[in-house]
């Protein structure tokens, strides 16, 4: 804006100053309101993982990680049977979702058009945006209420319900980066289509494929209110899917909601170790598309 | 003609592999479909006996009685978790779209790319951490920071003035509504932040250069170019940010105190929203008629949800369509 005084500055009355001025005092103002809330957006981001990290570090030590919960009174003990229990849920779901999901995007981005691949679509993002604990009420009623009980078995279920539409979002998304030329090179060589996708549309871009899974698996593993009604909890390690098994969130849930100090002390400990499972496996996946990322062009 | 094209070259070129191979994938999207399908029709039928019993009184009374007294019948009156729900996605709304936008606004028009990204990419970190990582920091963090601060600080200004103050009347507790507004309000900023962030760098670069080679300031390019363009795409934003508000459980069931059943103006009375009601009182309800009811707000919050969901993705994809929307 100093071009404008430049230009002329005699022909510059006052109140065309005064109206310059003042322009420029809003587009400064603007300017460090917009950085000052950005600082705040970080701000409270580093509040609340540095809140975590301490408390959650303060709590860590090998029993944290090898023992079961202590009745309340003894100290030590840990959560070693969340862990299992996450884990064990996760890849039972994973192994259900995956296909399913991947299926999906296969069928979207290869074969869907028209009427029939919009429902689909809008089916997923009504699935995916679907607030969790009702995901909880419907697997309860289909599979708690008369089939399984309280069980390992309908918490991966309900994993896979919150996994199965994030998956097929985010691969179809992917699948769609894969040039159709690429495509129709094999195709013209005589290739079936399925190997086509096999062979060339899936291996162009397996990092993104597995982002996107990794992602979905570990939103997954961070969610509480629909294993609070299928997979419930355990305070020991259990690996019968037909019991109710453990999981680190509902672990937080309930030691956070306890009346201990003890309890709370681990509910931020146990937080911690998510987190970072969460973290150190986005990362992974992100790093390793990173160094395979393949030129489409 | 297109349908005959595919006709064609289905009887002649699919093989036998092709053909399994369509029908797996078609299968799963078929799926997908039952699986939504399944989900509205079972939550129906599950709640048909509080539909039938109570019809739209569900929605619009305020007595929530499960148990028979001697004061009190059974009744179900959803209206006390609706108030909960719509109070705290308002507070929710008020306070996250304004630091979203403004973030968004820093990241991708301020600050040059070496900053903006990286900032933008800690925000949307904000995302990846599990709703009861947020539930257990506000429990134990926002619950007494609020209590013993920003409560009092609030009914020391705001709540002298009058009709307002009775917002913020009665002793803090700190496990209230404007807590959960507050926690709700954190957890939706990544969500607008990047889809506005988005729809922002959406705008076409000439409208910008243009404004700016006129001699406007950053500030009236923005105000005057960037958001009205990007306005349907903000407000988008900030419905997706909205639903996710109302469906969100771990985190609020965990600060909103989930003790009264009363509506009353002040911000600062423990309550229950449409989902903390359904995961404190599923494995409560004993009857059936209060297991119905618990599901029938489990439809509620389905249906809500969804809508505020299309709302958002009409408004974004409308923004798509326009000139220049679709290149960036």
């Amino acid at each position: 804006m100093s071009d404008a005084f430049a230009h002329s500055p005699k022909s510059l009355e006052r109140g065309e100053l005064r109206k310059l001025l003042r322009r420029q005092a809003m587009d400064v103002f603007m300017t460090v309101l917009a950085s000052l809330l950005a600082v705040l957006a970080v701000s409270i981001l580093f509040t609340i993982f540095g809140h975590i990290l301490v408390n959650g570090f303060a709590s860590l030590n090998l029993d944290f990680f090898t023992q079961i919960p202590k009745p309340y009174g003894e100290t030590g003990g840990g959560i070693a049977q969340a862990i299992l229990g996450t884990l064990v849920m996760l890849a039972l779901a994973g192994l259900v979702a995956i296909p399913i999901g991947v299926g999906t995007a296969i069928y979207l981005s290869e074969f869907g058009r028209g009427r029939f691949a919009a429902t689909v679509r809008f089916c997923l993002e009504l699935l995916a945006e679907m607030p969790s604990i009702v995901v909880g009420v419907f697997v309860w009623a289909v599979l708690v209420r008369n089939v399984t009980g309280y069980s390992g078995i309908s918490g991966a279920a309900a994993l896979v319900v919150i996994m199965l539409p994030i998956i097929a979002k985010s691969v179809e998304e992917i699948l769609h980066l894969v040039p159709d030329s690429l495509r129709e090179s094999a195709l013209a060589l005589g290739t079936p289509k399925w190997r086509v996708v096999f062979k060339i549309v899936i291996p162009t871009v397996l990092p993104g494929i597995l982002t996107g899974i990794v992602l979905a698996m570990a939103r997954a593993a961070g969610e509480t209110a629909p294993l609070l009604l299928t997979a419930l909890g355990n305070s020991f390690f259990n690996l019968d899917l037909t019991k109710p098994m453990a999981a680190i969130p509902l672990q937080i849930y309930n030691y956070a909601i306890s009346p201990y100090d003890d309890w709370h002390q681990k509910a931020w400990g146990a937080t911690l170790i998510l987190i970072v499972v969460v973290a150190v496996f986005s990362a992974a996946v992100r790093f390793y598309t990173r160094s395979k990322k393949i030129e489409i062009r | 003609m297109a349908e005959k094209k595919s006709r064609t070259k289905r009887r002649f070129r699919e093989e036998p592999g092709d053909r399994i191979f369509r029908g797996l994938t078609l299968g799963t999207s078929v799926f997908v479909i039952l699986l939504l399908i399944g989900f509205v029709l079972l939550l129906l039928s599950d709640s048909g006996e509080s539909i039938v019993k109570f019809g739209l009184g569900f929605l619009t009374t305020s007595d929530w009685n499960p148990v028979e007294t001697e004061v009190n019948k059974v009744a179900f009156g959803a209206l006390p978790f609706i108030f909960g729900t719509v109070v705290t996605s308002v507070i929710a709304l008020l306070l996250a779209t304004p630091i979203a936008l403004g973030s968004a606004l820093f990241v991708s028009e301020y600050a040059p790319k070496w900053i903006g990204q990286p900032i933008a990419f800690i925000i949307e970190l904000l995302v990846a951490i599990p709703s009861v990582a947020y539930g257990l920091w506000g429990l134990f963090v926002l619950v007494p920071f609020m209590r013993n601060v920003v409560d009092p600080f609030l009914q020391g200004t705001l709540g002298k003035i009058p009709v307002l103050g009775l917002l913020f009347a009665g002793p803090p507790q700190g496990q209230d509504l404007l807590t959960a507004g507050v926690i709700l309000a954190i957890m939706i900023i990544p969500t607008i932040l990047s889809l506005s962030r988005e729809i922002i760098t959406q705008v076409p670069k000439l409208q910008k250069e243009g404004m700016l080679a006129l001699g406007a300031t950053k500030w009236e390019v923005l105000s005057k170019a960037v958001l009205p363009f990007a306005r349907g795409g903000i407000i988008g934003a900030a419905m997706l940010g909205l639903a996710r508000a109302i469906g969100e459980t771990m985190a609020v069931t965990m600060v909103i105190g989930n003790s009264s059943t009363k509506i009353t103006p002040s911000l600062f009375t423990p309550g229950y929203t449409i989902a903390s009601a359904i995961s404190n009182q599923f494995t409560e309800a004993d009857t059936p008629m209060y297991f119905s009811a618990v599901v029938e707000l489990g439809l509620v919050l389905l249906l809500v949800a969804s809508l505020f969901n299309v709302i958002s993705r009409i408004l974004v994809n409308n923004m798509a369509k326009l000139p220049g929307g679709a290149k960036a």
